[in-house]
């Protein structure tokens, strides 16, 4: 298990999550800090982001002083000069969650925002082109929402012509 | 023409919305801001963040000189169903906005309707190019979390079926890289290859691409009699047949007009866009997960790590057709020190009865049933586990809540990440390169969708 880097906010609450990650689980006010302290500490890449919707699960255990929401997203950073990973966790909110953009550190995470946008409706502030990326423009709602129902819509086709 | 569904070439503004992708598109000039243009021009790198080079972007120039036409989805140098929007300058490409999201069937959905035994069927179908690299991430991920041991003879043959289908692999985008440069004689010969690969795969798990065959606990069934041999004869001619390409691809000169300084990429850029794989190490960085952050059994066997200089389209060649004998060398060092034992783990949990135990012992019948009804339950946690598929980092991240289906499966696809680097790499070029840059970066667009 590594430390945290100096630099970063006080009071972020870490865990051994599973392997050999550390698992962070900052404050909506701490993430993007702790991710820039990441980055300065030689964390040059985010290797992924993606979010989870817990519906099922609100009451998950967690680390102490860590308040489970409903959405979370997980980024995952590699420093590639010492090779190991971190895992930050951030409880991203229930209704209409939001979190800040990392896309001023690692422009790398615009796909993958637009993607947790696209498929869970999390709202990331900052970022420049938050449009749909995966479901047509005009798609309604968040397909992974653990309350979207699988089939729920039939294969939509603009002004397909109707049967011969 | 009263009939308003009718459609035809007249009916400009009903083509123009049946193929429009709203704000998912490349935006007229005029409706763009100062910043957003910067950013699809490119001059946002990015070293930290935001950073413009005014005199990078050309903000003067108008919509009328400059035109926006799509290439893809159904263009066939796209590599499946990639939609790229151009603006052109001329035959100079400006501006590029990668539309994906055509061949997006909600596998990660599915993913969490299918129970753990089921999964790999799902994951498979992802990239699938190189399956193999698909169902090892996947079934790491839910080793970890069941914390069970895989035998040595599995860990082999996986190694063993992963170099195979990297070679497949590369031998797929040789074969359309010249495709698209016109070097059809390769097209060829890369899928003549790939076949004797496929033949061994098929002979192996029974099926040629999508095998489900690397699965949790181990593999799905042992390496045929007399697997030596077919491997050895693959080995050794493809081995044989890189000088081949060598000879074709490598010192012919149009080849290498069109592939040399086209399209450079720094290490600084990569970086900082997440890329990974041959696009990475074509920039020098020498990161390959098999030798920074070993698995299976990669620690055990000599090979290179193949690093370019310019990060430009040949480089991206070489490192390809370089790491295809860097894999054969892996295979023949498999075949020498294939270890005896089990290819699939004995913990009853995830491993169903042999079959002629299900014939005498009701316990053995209850078991397998339920296996493959139910399936095994795993342990409540998360975990990120990820290996180098011959495109890049492939990761997945699994969520498990004890039950007997993944409460969240995502793949972090190297292919998705790369596709970020297009814009980037594009900026400059002329159309024509533009083919060879989204070759290069060798998306694959089943896994780009998911």
């Amino acid at each position: 298990m590594i430390p945290l880097p100096l630099t970063a906010p006080p009071g972020v609450v870490t865990a051994d999550v599973l392997a050999s990650d550390l698992g962070c689980f900052p404050t909506l006010e701490e993430y993007v800090p702790l991710v820039s302290a990441f980055k300065d500490d030689g964390f040059e890449m985010c290797v992924d982001l993606c979010g989870v919707d817990y519906l099922e699960h609100l009451d998950r255990p967690m680390p102490d002083f860590v308040i489970p929401t409903r959405f979370e997203i997980v980024v995952n950073l590699l420093s590639l000069s010492k090779k190991q990973r971190v895992r930050i966790r951030v409880q991203a909110g229930n209704n209409d969650p939001t979190v800040d953009t990392l896309f001023d550190l690692y422009p790398g995470t615009e796909a993958m925002e637009r993607e947790a946008f696209d498929l869970y409706g999390v709202l990331f502030n900052g970022h420049p082109d938050l449009t749909r990326i995966l479901m047509p423009e005009d798609w309604e709602g968040h397909p992974l929402r653990k309350d979207y129902a699988v089939g729920k819509i039939p294969v939509q086709f603009k002004e397909a012509p109707g049967p011969r | 023409m009263s009939d308003p569904t009718i459609r035809v070439a007249e009916r400009v503004e009903l083509l123009a919305a049946e193929t429009s992708e709203g704000a998912q598109g490349l935006q007229a000039r005029r409706v763009t801001d100062t910043d957003e243009l910067g950013r699809e021009v490119g001059a946002v790198l990015r070293t930290s963040g935001l950073t413009l080079d005014p005199n990078d972007v050309d903000f003067d120039r108008r919509d009328d000189e400059t035109m926006i036409i799509n290439m893809g989805p159904a263009h066939p140098s796209t590599h499946g169903v990639l939609r790229l929007m151009l603006e052109l300058d001329g035959e100079f490409v400006l501006r590029t906005k990668p539309v994906i999201g055509y061949l997006h069937t909600g596998m990660e959905k599915t993913g969490e309707v299918l129970s753990y035994v089921q999964g790999g069927t799902n994951v498979t179908r992802m990239d699938y190019v190189s399956p193999i690299s698909n169902e090892l991430g996947y079934s790491m991920a839910v080793e970890k979390l069941l914390n069970i041991e895989v035998p040595d003879r599995a860990i082999w043959i996986r190694m063993m079926m992963a170099e195979l289908n990297r070679v497949a692999s590369h031998l797929v985008w040789l074969a359309t890289n010249g495709m698209d440069l016109g070097a059809t004689s390769m097209m060829i010969y890369g899928f003549r290859e790939r076949e004797l690969v496929l033949a061994f795969f098929e002979k192996t798990a029974g099926l040629r691409m999508n095998l489900n065959y690397v699965r949790p606990g181990g593999v799905a069934a042992d390496l045929p009699d007399g697997w030596e041999d077919d491997v050895l004869v693959i080995c050794d001619t493809i081995y044989e047949r890189t000088f081949e390409y060598d000879e074709l691809l490598t010192g012919q000169p149009i080849f290498r007009g069109r592939m040399i300084g086209v399209a450079p990429i720094t290490a600084e850029e990569a970086l900082a866009l997440g890329v990974t794989g041959p696009l990475l190490r074509s920039t020098g960085v020498p990161w390959d997960l098999r030798r920074s952050m070993p698995y299976l059994a990669y620690d055990e066997v000599d090979f290179d790590v193949i690093v370019g200089t310019f990060g430009d389209n040949f480089d991206r060649y070489a490192i390809r057709l370089n790491e295809i004998r860097e894999s054969v060398r892996i295979v023949r060092q498999c075949i020498e020190k294939m270890p005896s034992g089990d290819y699939r783990s004995q913990d009853p949990k995830v491993t169903p009865p042999p079959r002629a135990r299900i014939d005498e012992s009701m316990e053995a019948l209850i078991h397998h049933f339920k296996l493959f009804t139910e399936g095994f339950h795993v342990p409540a946690g998360e975990v990120y586990s990820a290996i180098e598929s011959p495109r890049g980092e492939l990761g997945c991240y699994l969520v498990a809540d004890g039950g007997p289906k993944p409460y969240r499966i995502h793949v972090r696809a190297p292919s998705f990440v790369n596709m970020q680097a297009v814009p980037l790499l594009m900026r400059g070029g002329s159309v024509s390169d533009a083919i060879t840059v989204i070759s290069s970066v060798d998306p694959i667009m089943g896994e780009v969708d998911r």
